[in-house]
């Protein structure tokens, strides 16, 4: 299977702030910011079209989101995930002493998610990482 | 129909106070003025809301009194050796100074979202100060703004129409006419590009192009020529820098190198690279020429520079190009603050414990040591057993070693919506919105205070949450006069 190594980067979109405005428990956010923007020429040698899912791997974590091919520019080997539950679990805990984790600049590898895999709701991350079955309203 | 005018928005930093809601039978039918994030607040606000408290019981979150809430959130922090209260930015400064108080009660460690946001800033600030001004001061005179590490235009939707580039001031004229007519121009040659490429790749087989842009050689001459400039630097390609009169792409975490290779050229000493972070040395000096041509010139930076490497050195690198520039020309600088809120909770922190975020009460008097009392570092130590988080949401935006360790331990949520951290939490508050239906004082990002209005009733009576956290003050106190009475008679 196809793997490349990438510099992860982590921000806001327009998109994620009108999704978190509405209701992180509702689709328009989960649609928003369970993604990840790729360059065209990487998700061709990733082998798969926009919209399809992709496993993102840090040494902090590894998820599945929705491959979004990004429209602006060309940036080989930056991929974009804004910020989020999904983007959390494979950021740097690290602060260097500041309180400051490294949500930007992370070494990371992207790869096509496996037949079965699929990018998960919120409630399915939060039990998938965090363990305890947490019911909601 | 009521029409209530000039509403403070309570979303980003920018904090615009020319919102127009329009109120039907206690709901909001329509908004005005608003950007997109902002539109959404108003009018999605009520989709995802308990109707009342809950209290986790076998595993499920069920309703409960409003009382009994309050009862259970009291003995959880009154028991608890080193609670963590964290949030306060996305609320208003009378929560924050109550939820002080409880902090020093409990003897816990209150911290705000700047820790994982400007956190990094605000310790470069107090190390070396820096020059700023208010955004009215920009808006009027301003004619260079640079945003650096930041996207004003997906974060800060409004920033640029009404602090700075597409903004009307008293002596600097705005640019969105001529940025209307180069829009249009982009498109057709975007309109021909597309043609020409399809006419290619029907005579053509198409070839694989991994080529990067190059980077040009020397900044656009028009550059020099235009009244008010806007300039973004940036790791990526952003819908600000499709709006700049020019972009520079810098490679990831080389931010430092770049702004000490700034200075380095202002003081007319050579650089013996070709090349600093991906930008052409030439481009450097363009840039240099640039900004010590400028008569008002303002950086805003982002938190590209906080959350990548070097943090504070970042941003003590950017204070001190700005210092430098001083000498030659006008120069500010201002972090682009994320929740609308942020900096009231800092400024009431610093009123009332002398720091502007995460403050250690826990030997009954303030302390101040970022990277031991910040939340994110006490929760990856697994030192806290106990938490308060109110209008915010750090299961989603903490990292994963941070949240796992938040979940282990009693979690106490004070939040006007279900969110992922409230889906996790022992204790939910449902209460009334700072800025909606609750009326509060704000911090627009250059410290200047606002007031929020209350535009509707809160829907279910609402308490707002300065009163939840009142009660749960009271309640704490009575728990810890009782025990002590206790250990009085032995």
């Amino acid at each position: 299977m196809p793997s490349l190594s990438v510099t992860l980067l982590t921000g806001r979109t327009l998109r994620q702030g009108q999704g978190k405005e509405y209701g992180k428990l509702s689709d328009r956010y989960w649609k928003s910011v369970a993604i990840c923007e790729i360059d065209p020429n990487d998700l061709t040698k990733l082998g798969i079209k926009d919209g399809k899912a992709v496993r993102i791997t840090t040494v902090h974590g590894s998820v599945a989101v929705r491959a979004v091919k990004s429209i602006r520019g060309s940036h080989p080997g930056r991929v974009f995930v804004p910020y989020g539950p999904w983007a959390s679990v494979i950021v740097d805990p690290e602060t260097h002493g500041t309180g400051m984790p490294s949500f930007k600049g992370i070494q990371a590898s992207v790869e096509p998610a496996g037949d079965e895999e699929r990018t998960l709701t919120l409630q399915e991350l939060l039990h998938a990482h965090y363990g305890k079955p947490r019911g909601s309203q | 129909m009521t029409i209530i005018s000039n509403v403070t928005c309570p979303v980003c930093g920018s904090l615009c106070d020319d919102l127009e809601i329009e109120v039907k039978n206690n709901v909001v039918t329509k908004v005005k003025n608003a950007c997109g994030m902002g539109e959404s607040k108003f009018l999605g606000y009520s989709a995802h809301r308990p109707s009342k408290p809950l209290i986790r019981k076998n595993g499920e979150l069920v309703e409960v009194t409003l009382a009994d809430a309050v009862k259970k959130s009291a003995e959880v922090l009154a028991n608890a050796s080193y609670p963590i209260l964290y949030g306060w930015s996305n609320t208003c400064c009378e929560a924050s100074s109550v939820g002080i108080e409880l902090a020093e009660e409990i003897g816990g460690v209150i911290d705000n979202t700047s820790t994982v946001c400007h956190g990094p800033s605000v310790l470069s600030i107090q190390d070396v100060g820096y020059s700023t001004c208010t955004l009215g001061q920009i808006r009027h005179r301003a004619d260079l703004t640079l945003y650096w590490g930041s996207n004003p235009w997906s974060a800060h939707p409004r920033h640029i129409e009404r602090y700075t580039n597409f903004t009307e001031g008293r002596f600097r004229h705005s640019e969105w006419h001529r940025y209307l007519s180069s829009l249009s121009a982009y498109r057709s040659k975007k309109r021909v590009e597309r043609a020409c490429k399809l006419a290619e790749e029907i005579h053509e087989a198409t070839a694989e192009t991994t080529a990067v842009p190059e980077q040009p050689r020397q900044l656009p001459h028009s550059l020099f020529e235009k009244e008010r400039k806007m300039i973004v630097v940036d790791v990526r390609r952003t819908r600000s820098a499709d709006i700049a009169d020019c972009f520079l792409q810098v490679e990831p975490n080389k931010d430092y190198e770049i702004f000490q290779a700034l200075r380095t050229l202002l003081r007319d000493d050579e650089l013996q690279v070709d090349s600093v972070g991906g930008v052409p040395v030439e481009v450097l000096e363009d840039l240099v020429d640039v900004l010590v041509g400028c008569e008002f010139g303002v950086l805003f930076f982002g938190v590209g520079l906080t959350m990548s490497e070097g943090k504070l050195r970042n941003i003590e690198a950017g204070i001190s190009l700005v210092r430098d520039l001083n000498q030659y020309t006008k120069f500010m600088i201002m972090p682009m603050r994320g929740h609308y809120n942020v900096t009231g909770a800092n400024i009431v922190s610093t009123w009332q414990t002398g720091y502007p975020f995460a403050v250690d009460m826990s030997r009954g008097y303030p302390r101040y040591n970022p990277g031991e009392s910040s939340v994110v570092d006490i929760l990856s130590r697994g030192e806290s057993d106990a938490a308060l988080i109110v209008a915010s949401d750090p299961v989603a935006h903490f990292p994963k070693k941070a949240v796992q360790s938040l979940v282990e331990s009693p979690l106490i949520v004070i939040d006007p919506e279900m969110n992922a951290t409230s889906l996790m939490a022992d204790v939910v508050f449902p209460c009334a919105i700072a800025g909606v239906e609750a009326e509060g004082t704000a911090y627009r990002m250059d410290r200047v205070p606002l007031p929020l209005k209350k535009v509707v009733k809160p829907s279910r009576a609402f308490l707002s949450d300065q009163e939840i956290l009142r009660r749960i003050l009271r309640e704490v106190r009575r728990i810890k006069k009782k025990t002590a009475e206790v250990v009085a008679n032995g």
